[in-house]
Formats: structure tokens, C-alpha cells, sequence
């Protein structure tokens, strides 16, 4: 590995943004030029005026990022090199000794930001209605070119090289069986991960899982008739891929062209409106984000307002749009498809997921799946929007892997 | 035209008029541009080179005379009009020879009426410019709704087919019973739809893209080494230089809040178009060498009219418009054209149009001929060149 001969230090981490660059980021947002309003009644313009508009007065008046800063800090944060970037992440160690070390990738247009809520769920259960049994050491790390992680200078880093490094920072916090979970990037991250099957990772879990088989995916992306056959389950989510296949020029557009988005690097309202056009099941925005956006505080956990901010903050801060947007164009392969993963797998399917991987699809992507869920709300930031549930999945996910010797 | 009915069809002239403030405003913007890192190639595989949009932004802003725009325009005679219920813009410039073909040409995107100043001479007067009295136009440059100064489309159904149909209401109001139509980009799908739509006194169209093969539901054939070329570099724009295209036609409002907010944005925007003619542009501001006419200024006099207007997301949108239209049109194929058409390829466009291609779109095609230089934007950068093929094509139809 290339951490040979490279400096293994791992140096802890603390954010602390200086005032003149939220004087600055303020002072931009009240200068927006906008555009004028869109010319039709719904989101299929893209993100509408009305609601970028009053994002941006909150933004600008209410918003108070040292909140968020000060959540990031409350978490032990380290930065270490690896493969010659600096990785930035989150580790917090459970207080039950035993727990099972636990790898989380965010993706894309997340950071960080979206797994705070599910740290201490995971490493404390017994205080959130869970079993000290099911305790997690945490590492959260930002992917290369976001957030506090350094931004790659030269082509390469897709999400094989990520898997790579993971398994690196893994060995080198001294975790030698450990679990990894993902969705979006991180999905491909961990489905790659488990390609790799790097000594120590015992199993992965994704909330997006790749699953569907060769002969569905070719007619999904041709946007063709399915092949034949479909169980109404497997006909429902090859409904879904179209209309995915239909709501992804975000993504294409990153895949060719990153470098043209210099706008999100010089506007702040123009990154917050492309990071807030991702979809999901229900809507492009993604309707759980808009949700969020009238959504001042949640005592369940549930994605607000503010939350959202940080994430656009983050990036905003950090200058990430762009480096962000590469990771599109550095990856060739293909989207849901199987990918031959053989070590064990789990998978929650939420329901405002791209598509809902059916159960049969899974066995046959998966061959060694040891668990499979389909749970009743949540979508494609399950982490984000519903915490509570996310964790109790991992929990379920691994569980038999420390029942059967997992950690000790 | 009936909506026309009830409305007053006056021509009120127009004078280009850049509040101060607008340009203290602009130059304040370009440098306070914050920048991404650099890309990670050493090409334009990931998109517009940051050497280059520096280099643009820098000499934008220092060197750039701002007054250019209004100097430029206000030479001409320009005009408003009110069609459908939307002003548009267009110049208006009447040859002094007495038998001059009207000729209606239109810009595409990401151009403007700035694209095709240069043909005003060798079109309108071309005894001045090696050419023959008999070749003269009286030339009409409309800017497309949504574009430069014609007001935008507060509400969906300004698709191409619209436009078209307003062109034909526009030259009939200026009293033109016989003339042509020409364009390239965006504007060659304007006059195929006029040549489609046929409207009385439309005697003939010019094209210099030929819009029949991008995105049609069969693709050409490739029977050909010259058509399995034109295929190859179709294909090429279509996988890797076509993002521009996928987010207008999807998201125009996402991408102009960045593009309206950020000129640097608007800038690199509206370069990344074709590989042939972001080199050309990137060589005029890194190398200080411009093809032809693709100089610094005259790119520049395109963006800043752009920034000025505040257009960045209006004029996304007709490729928004597109999507629409053929999801009405429901696979319907639209008329044939039946009026003469003439085309010329110029050898940097995306793909050069093989003339079997040519002829199975346009089966009265009375014109074809290949251009020596010159890319997507023609007009632009070769407007001698240009002109003579304007001349060539329509010279049967006199």
C-alpha cells in the first residue's frame, strides 16, 4: 500500500472558520442577481425561485453556522494522509469496549453533515432505546475533494481508490474486523469495498444497493421495454429506474463537464440551488429536502431546515462544489447494476430510495446476504431524514455478525 | 398572424443604453470571483480550462472597454416590436440597391445578434465588399425571445415552432412579400421550421447546422467513409461535450442561478460548447491568437451582452422548450420541407454534414457546398467567407 514510506500521523482536527469568510458568504448571498422566475408552475424548470429565494433570505438573516461548527468540534476529528491526500474524519470510539468498528461514507451532494444524527445512536444505544450489545466505534470520513478532506490534484480518485484508502484508515486506526456502510457514493464505495474484500471487513450495508440484474439494467438505461417475466415487485423498480434515468442530468452533467461549474464555486445561491436539485422518489428537488426547508426544528430527528444549510455551508466554506462534482467524471462503471460483491451483504431499502431493490434481486446481487429490510419511510438521505430508523437497521444489519464471533 | 389581432404592430426604434452602475457592478464582480482548483487534465475533458477563464476574466476586466456593445449596435438601426405579446429585438438594415432579397438570419445560443454584426457590410452593401449589387440583402437580426434585448417568455410555449411563426409575422410587418430565411444553431432550427411551416413570401432557407440528424429518433446512415465520419464526431459531442445541452434542456432555472449571480460562470458557460470552437476562443485569450474573427472583444461583446441582459437563464430555456414541443408533437413527424434549401458545412462545425444527409432531409435542396474555414459559428468568425455563401445559396432564388 502506498501509506508505506508516507507519514501514518494522524493529527486531531478542529473547525474553525474565520468571521470575514461568513462576513463574506452574507454579503454575497444579499448581492444575488437573480434570474427571473421560471416559466411554469412546478419544479420541472428546476429548483423555483420562490423557493431558492426564501432559503437565501434565511440564510443570510437567521442562519447561524458556529451552530453546526460547534456539533463538528463536540466530535473527536482527525486529518491523516493517505495515498498522499489528507483524509479528514470523524472518529468516536464507543464506551463498550467490545463495540464493532464501523466504517459510514456520505455522497453526494452530502458530507459529513448528513451522519451526525446517527453517531451517537450507534455508539450509544443503550441511551437511545437500543442494546449496549449493539455498539459501534464510529469513523466518518469526508471523501476526497469534500469537505475538510484534501481535493485531489491529479485524476484517479473514484470510489475503487476510495475503498482502498478506507481499508487503509481502517488498518491504521487500529481496527482489524470492522463493518462499512454507504449509500449514493458511498454505496459504490462500499460495493467496492467489498470487491476488494480487504483483510478485516467482515461485511458491508447499503441503503442504496447495486442490484439490478444485467438484462433489466441494459433496458432500463435504453429507456426500453423490461425483459419479461418481472414479478410486480421487480416491475415496480424497473418503473422507478426510468424515472431515476429521467431526473439525472445532474449527474451527467457533472460526469462531462465539472470544471464548467465555476458558478458554484463563485455564487453561493448558485451552489445551494445545484446541491438542492438532487431527486428522490418523490420529486427532483428531492421532496424530503424541501420538506426540510419548512421544517424550523424536529424532535424526532427529521431533516430540517437548518441542517440543510450546514451541508450547503460545508461546502460553501470549504469551496468544494467543483472538487466535488469530479468524482462524477472519474467514475466510468455502471449505476444499480450488480456488481459481483461475494462477502457478506446487508441492505435496507427505504422507501424514497431511487428504486426499491426487490428482495429477489438482492439474493441474486448478493449472494451472501444476511440481511435484507424494507422499511416504511426514509429516502435517499435515510441518515438525515430519519436517524432513529437508519440506526436501528445497522444495528440489525451486523448483529449476527457479533453473535457468530464478530468482535470480541 | 391571428394574435396579432388587437395588438399594435408598432416599430418603435431602439437605442442600447448601459447604465454605468451595471458595468461598476459587473467589474466589482469579475474580481471578487472566487475560483475552484484547477482541473485535474490537461485538456478540456472536464470542462473549461481554469488558465483560460482566468486569462478571459482578467483581461475582462482590466482591458475590455465596456462601451463597445453600445457602440457597435447603436451604428445600426435597431428595433422593437411587439409579437405574440413579446418585444423583440431585431436590426433592421435596408441595402441601397433597390432590388435587395430581404433576408432574415438567425443567432443560436450561446450566441447572440453579436454573432452576425460582421455580415451586416458584406450582406447589405456588397459592392463595398468584393461582391456583386446583384447579391445584396436588406437584412433583418432578430434577437430570439429570451435573448439579448427581446423580453422573456414569462410563460411556457416559446418553442422553436413559435419562433418561427413570430419571424414570419415580423418580416411581414416590415412589408417583406418575398424573402429568405437563414441560421445556424439554434437559428437553423428556426429556419427549418419556417422552411417546414412555409409561411407566404418565404421563398427559400439557408442552414450551416443541419438539425435533422442531432437527436434524431433514427440515426443517419453510415454507409459512407464521409458519413461514418460525421457519425463519429456526432457521437463524440453527443458523450462528452453535450452537458451543456443535458442541463439546459432539463434544469435551465438551476443552472441560471449561478449563471445570472457569478459573470466568471456566465463566461465559462458559454464557451463550452463545441471542442472546435473552445480552442479557437481559448488560443484568442491564452495564446493571443484568435481565428478569424473570434477575437477577444468580439467574444467578449457576446458575454457581456449576455451579463448585461440578464439572460443567462432565459436563453437556457428554449432547450427546455424542445423537450416540450416533442413530447406534444407525441412522435409525430412534422411536415417536409418542399421550399428550396440551401446548406454549407464549414470544416470546424461538430460534424460535417455529408450532402446524401443533406439531400434525404431536404429532397429540394438547390445548394450545398463545403466552406474552406470557419466553424459552428460561421458567421462569426468567417464573415467574408459566410457571406459569399449567403450570396451563393440564394442567388437561384433572385
Amino acid at each position: 500500500m502506498s501509506s508505506v514510506e508516507t507519514a501514518i500521523e494522524i493529527r486531531p482536527f478542529h473547525v474553525d472558520v474565520p468571521d470575514e469568510a461568513l462576513e463574506d458568504l452574507r454579503r454575497r448571498i444579499a448581492a444575488t442577481n437573480w434570474p427571473e422566475k421560471e416559466t411554469v408552475a412546478d419544479q420541472s424548470q428546476g429548483v423555483p425561485l420562490a423557493v431558492i429565494q426564501k432559503l437565501a433570505r434565511y440564510w443570510m438573516t437567521d442562519y447561524d453556522w458556529r451552530t453546526c461548527q460547534a456539533t463538528l468540534n463536540a466530535f473527536p476529528q482527525f486529518v491523516t494522509e493517505i495515498d498522499g491526500l489528507d483524509v479528514h474524519f470523524l472518529h468516536v470510539r464507543s464506551q463498550h469496549e467490545d463495540a464493532l468498528p464501523l466504517i459510514v461514507n456520505h455522497g453526494w451532494p452530502g458530507s459529513i453533515i448528513e451522519q451526525l444524527k446517527i453517531v451517537n445512536r450507534l455508539t450509544d444505544p443503550a441511551a437511545h432505546g437500543g442494546d449496549a450489545a449493539d455498539a459501534f466505534h464510529v469513523v466518518i470520513p469526508s471523501m476526497p475533494g469534500y469537505g475538510f478532506s484534501g481535493k485531489p490534484t491529479s485524476t484517479g480518485w473514484g470510489p475503487e481508490r476510495m475503498g482502498r484508502a478506507w481499508a487503509e484508515l481502517m488498518q491504521r486506526l487500529g481496527y482489524s474486523r470492522y463493518v462499512a456502510q454507504g449509500g449514493d457514493w458511498g454505496a459504490f464505495v462500499v460495493d467496492q469495498m467489498g470487491l476488494q474484500a480487504p483483510a478485516g471487513l467482515l461485511a458491508i450495508h447499503t441503503n442504496m444497493p447495486a442490484t439490478v440484474p444485467a438484462d433489466v439494467d441494459k433496458a432500463s438505461l435504453a429507456g426500453e421495454p423490461p425483459p419479461a417475466g418481472l414479478s410486480t415487485e421487480e416491475q415496480r423498480a424497473y418503473e422507478q429506474l426510468i424515472r431515476t434515468y429521467g431526473q439525472v442530468e445532474y449527474a451527467r452533467m457533472m460526469a462531462a463537464r465539472p470544471q464548467t461549474l465555476y458558478g458554484i464555486a463563485d455564487s453561493p445561491v448558485g451552489l445551494a440551488a445545484w446541491l438542492l436539485d438532487h431527486n428522490d422518489a418523490d420529486g427532483q428537488p428531492a421532496a424530503a429536502v424541501v420538506a426540510a426547508l419548512d421544517r424550523p426544528s424536529s424532535d424526532t430527528g427529521e431533516l430540517t431546515r437548518d441542517e440543510v444549510l450546514d451541508n450547503i455551508t460545508l461546502y460553501w466554506l470549504t469551496n468544494t462544489g467543483v472538487s466535488a462534482s469530479r468524482l462524477y467524471w472519474e467514475y466510468k462503471g455502471g449505476f444499480f447494476n450488480a456488481k459481483g460483491v461475494s462477502i457478506p451483504v446487508a441492505v435496507t431499502v427505504f422507501p424514497a430510495e431511487q428504486y426499491q431493490a426487490p428482495r429477489t434481486w438482492a439474493e441474486q446481487a448478493y449472494p451472501n446476504l444476511i440481511y435484507f429490510n424494507d422499511v416504511d419511510r426514509g429516502g435517499h438521505f435515510a441518515a438525515w431524514e430519519q436517524p432513529e430508523l437508519f440506526s436501528a437497521e445497522l444495528r440489525a444489519a451486523f448483529r449476527s455478525l457479533r453473535t457468530n464471533g464478530g468482535s470480541s | 398572424m391571428s394574435s396579432t389581432v388587437g395588438t399594435a404592430p408598432e416599430i418603435k426604434p431602439f437605442h442600447v443604453e448601459i447604465p454605468e452602475e451595471q458595468i461598476d457592478d459587473l467589474r466589482r464582480r469579475i474580481g471578487t470571483m472566487r475560483w475552484p482548483t484547477k482541473e485535474l487534465v490537461d485538456d478540456r475533458s472536464q470542462g473549461v480550462q481554469l488558465a483560460t477563464i482566468q486569462e478571459l476574466a482578467r483581461y475582462w476586466a482590466n482591458d475590455y472597454d465596456f462601451a463597445r456593445i453600445e457602440a457597435r449596435l447603436n451604428a445600426l438601426p435597431q428595433f422593437i416590436t411587439e409579437i405574440d405579446g413579446l418585444d423583440i429585438h431585431f436590426i433592421h438594415v435596408r441595402s441601397k440597391h433597390e432590388d435587395a432579397l430581404p433576408l432574415i438570419m438567425t443567432h443560436g445560443w450561446p450566441g447572440s445578434v453579436m454573432e452576425l454584426l460582421e455580415t451586416v457590410g458584406p450582406l447589405t452593401d456588397p459592392t463595398a465588399h468584393g461582391g456583386d449589387a446583384e447579391d445584396a440583402f436588406d437584412l433583418v437580426l432578430p434577437s430570439l425571445p429570451g435573448y439579448g434585448f427581446s423580453a422573456e417568455p414569462t410563460e411556457v410555449g416559446w418553442d422553436f415552432g413559435h419562433m418561427a411563426r413570430a419571424w414570419a409575422e415580423l418580416m411581414n410587418r416590415l412589408g417583406y412579400t418575398r424573402y429568405v430565411a437563414q441560421g445556424g444553431d439554434l437559428g437553423a432550427i428556426v429556419s427549418d421550421v419556417m422552411g417546414r411551416q412555409a409561411p407566404e413570401g418565404l421563398l427559400g432557407i439557408h442552414m450551416n447546422l443541419l438539425v435533422t440528424t442531432l437527436g434524431a429518433p433514427v440515426p443517419p446512415p453510415g454507409d459512407t467513409e464521409e458519413e461514418r465520419a460525421a457519425l463519429d464526431a456526432i457521437a463524440t459531442f453527443t458523450t462528452s461535450g453535450f452537458g451543456y445541452f443535458l442541463e439546459q434542456s432539463t434544469r435551465p432555472q438551476t443552472i441560471g442561478y449561478a449563471l445570472l449571480d457569478s459573470p466568471v460562470a456566465l463566461a465559462a458557460w458559454l464557451l463550452d460548447h463545441d471542442t472546435d470552437s473552445y480552442y479557437k476562443i481559448s488560443s484568442a485569450f491564452v495564446d493571443g491568437k484568435p481565428s478569424g474573427n473570434l477575437t477577444r472583444d468580439n467574444i467578449l461583446d457576446n458575454i457581456t451582452l449576455y451579463w448585461l441582459t440578464g439572460t443567462g437563464a432565459s436563453a437556457a430555456r428554449p432547450y427546455w422548450e424542445l423537450g416540450r414541443a416533442q413530447a406534444l408533437a407525441a412522435g409525430q413527424a412534422p411536415p417536409e420541407v418542399s421550399l428550396p434549401v440551401g446548406f454549407t458545412t464549414f470544416p470546424g462545425e461538430i460534424f460535417q454534414a455529408p450532402r446524401s444527409w443533406v439531400e434525404q432531409s431536404y429532397p429540394n435542396l438547390t445548394y450545398y457546398n463545403k466552406g474552406d474555414k470557419g466553424g459552428h459559428f460561421a458567421a462569426w468568425e468567417e464573415p467574408e467567407l459566410f457571406s459569399d455563401e449567403v450570396r451563393a445559396a440564394f442567388r437561384s432564388l433572385r
